[in-house]
């Protein structure tokens, strides 16, 4: 029955037609012509606004990399790379020194924290227990506050209450508490990524839940959490305001982590700041905007590689 | 075979981490509320907060100004990048074509990793001298720069997350909308994005708390002066560069006033935070 209702129904359709566009059709079509000849100009003038805007984002973005390039490239110069820093020539070799040290130390700090805590929270906890939605809303809190914030915690309770006074170390600590929630919310989408199959298969080969997760979850989720190092190394490069009275602006490099040491960023706002070297400054913020697009394209790429390869 | 033993070792120490970020947040508010309070409170704290004068070396500590002005550097932000934003994440939903989507969204996710004090870099050196082209007479520094600044920081977080919103609409809203007559343009504006409004909202919400937090862009092109700002172009001070100026020499009451704007500041974005989290809530109820 369905078959052959459905099969005269396609069979009629084309009969149908024909006889629809008797006069009632075309009054029909008469009226829509009718609207159409009345132009939407509220909808029209919105979008040519919305290309407009459209417009005006990509060139904020363009107009930025564009000026930024042209302004400091002509003042990268070997000098700028010397070893150490004086007054006759603002070299910026500590200051990427530091940069690259202090990345490192959060780094190490930072990581087996977040990660573990994704662990925690996806392997462990229960997904509807409260300690798991208390721990979100923590991280999510932690990842709002601002910067200068960080800063003056990190003054005052590494710096004064554990007398790391400033110290590159003192920076250090500030910057992990800073880019802990974000290595908690990346590694944590990385573990979600893999199917429950993988866990199952571990568990039913004999495997105990932590050689499930050194042997098999976290080998899985390697492009997730290096995914999630770019960003935040992207993160902690950008970082001035949390450092200046944490890990202070010395452009010296910190060889041992009590000293104090300005990072790329630092050292960049203090030359801004004193506005004596401008296009020294104006060279910084090329290798700083370069280092920061590099991360962030890395990241961007191993995001959507992941993305791919789980469907 | 690992044992029973460090199996639950394991559990418990990757629990620690998870309750980390608990203990950071809890130490983060103990330290601030410990140092800033009793300055506050010695102030007092009506003086403290709506008091305009800001004279640390007459003893005068009144932050009003300083809330003043990172509040209206928050509603300029967003006057600015909201509109802006918004039009550019319905270009993205509605209108892109295929080929210029990528890198499109890429560009304004890279924005979203430029450093703040590379935005400063750039606010001061072109931005400022473009205002003091267009307006003869002034320092170029202050309320319009920061804003137009502060509007280019934040468009990425509104792009991305109106964007999202305009794609959770239900199709069937758009199909049931040109089924009725309306064209394209009219079902996007009039059907489309009033069913995202709570995605508006959020984006709102979240640029105002990354305003207000931003310290390092705004110290390079506000002018700082602590006043209430006149005009459009009259410099002013905000919250965060309010601490950022002055923590390098203050001391005593100077510097525990410092502390308690930093509270203030934690409380002005905990507020904001809970805001955009119970908007999250309602829209995914």
């Amino acid at each position: 029955m369905m078959k052959s209702d459905s099969g005269t129904l396609t069979f009629r359709q084309p009969d149908y037609k024909p006889l629809v566009k008797t006069p009632v059709y075309k009054k029909k079509k008469a009226s829509l012509s009718q609207t159409k000849t009345k132009p939407d100009l509220a909808g029209l003038l919105l979008k040519i606004l919305c290309l407009l805007a459209a417009a005006i984002g990509f060139g904020i973005m363009a107009s930025l990399m564009i000026y930024i390039l042209a302004k400091g490239i002509p003042y990268l110069n070997a000098s700028l790379f010397a070893w150490t820093y004086t007054t006759e020539n603002v070299s910026m070799m500590p200051a990427i020194l530091n940069t690259v040290l202090t990345v490192f130390l959060t780094l190490l700090i930072a990581l087996p924290a977040g990660i573990g805590a994704a662990i925690y929270l996806e392997e462990y906890a229960p997904k509807s227990s409260k300690f798991v939605s208390l721990v979100s809303v923590m991280a999510e809190t932690l990842s709002g506050i601002p910067s200068i914030v960080f800063g003056l915690f990190g003054m005052l309770f590494f710096g004064y209450t554990l007398h790391l006074g400033l110290s590159l170390l003192c920076g250090v600590l500030t910057l992990a508490i800073l880019v802990l929630p974000l290595i908690l919310r990346t590694s944590q989408q990385a573990l979600a990524l893999i199917p429950t199959s993988m866990r199952e298969a571990s568990y039913a080969l004999g495997a105990g839940r932590l050689q499930t997760i050194f042997k098999v979850l976290l080998p899985q989720a390697l492009p997730g959490i290096f995914s999630g190092i770019l960003l935040a190394s992207g993160r902690i490069l950008g970082e001035s305001a949390a450092l200046i009275y944490t890990a202070g602006t010395l452009a010296k490099v910190a060889f041992n982590v009590m000293d104090p040491g300005a990072t790329l960023s630092v050292h960049l706002y203090k030359l801004l700041n004193e506005g004596l070297y401008m296009n020294q400054a104006a060279a910084v913020a090329v290798v700083l905007f370069a280092l920061c697009i590099v991360m962030n394209l890395g990241h961007q790429l191993l995001l959507n590689r992941m993305t791919k390869g789980s469907k | 075979m690992v044992s029973a033993k460090k199996e639950n070792a394991a559990r418990w120490v990757f629990a620690g981490c998870a309750a980390l970020s608990i203990l950071c947040v809890a130490l983060i508010c103990w330290f601030l509320f410990a140092n800033g309070l009793p300055a506050i409170l010695e102030i007092g704290p009506m003086k403290f907060l709506f008091s305009s004068t800001w004279a640390p070396d007459q003893n005068q500590f009144g932050i009003w100004t300083m809330i003043a002005g990172s509040l209206i550097l928050g509603a300029g932000a967003i006057i600015l990048g909201v509109p802006l934003g918004v039009l550019c994440a319905v270009f993205l939903a509605y209108y892109c074509p295929k080929k210029l989507y990528k890198p499109f969204k890429f560009s304004i996710d890279l924005l979203a990793g430029i450093p703040s004090i590379v935005f400063g870099f750039f606010g001061l050196t072109l931005l400022v001298p473009i205002l003091q082209q267009l307006f003869p007479g002034i320092s170029g520094k202050g309320v319009l720069t920061a804003s137009i600044l502060l509007a280019m920081m934040i468009l990425p977080t509104i792009v991305s997350v109106c964007e999202n919103a305009l794609q959770n609409v239900d199709p069937s809203y758009y199909e049931a909308s040109r089924a009725l007559g309306a064209g394209h343009d009219r079902t996007v504006f009039f059907v489309c994005l009033p069913a995202a409004k709570q995605g508006v909202l959020t984006a709102i919400v979240l640029g105002i708390g990354r305003a207000v937090g931003e310290t390092m862009a705004v110290i390079m092109v506000a002018g700082n002066a602590a006043i209430l700002p006149a005009s459009l172009l009259s410099p002013l001070r905000t919250l965060t560069t309010g601490i950022v100026l002055e923590m390098s020499y203050a001391s005593g009451l100077h510097r525990e006033a410092l502390i308690g704007m930093g509270c203030v500041l934690f409380v002005l974005v905990l507020v904001l935070n809970l805001g955009f989290m119970m908007l999250r809530k309602k829209e995914t109820v």
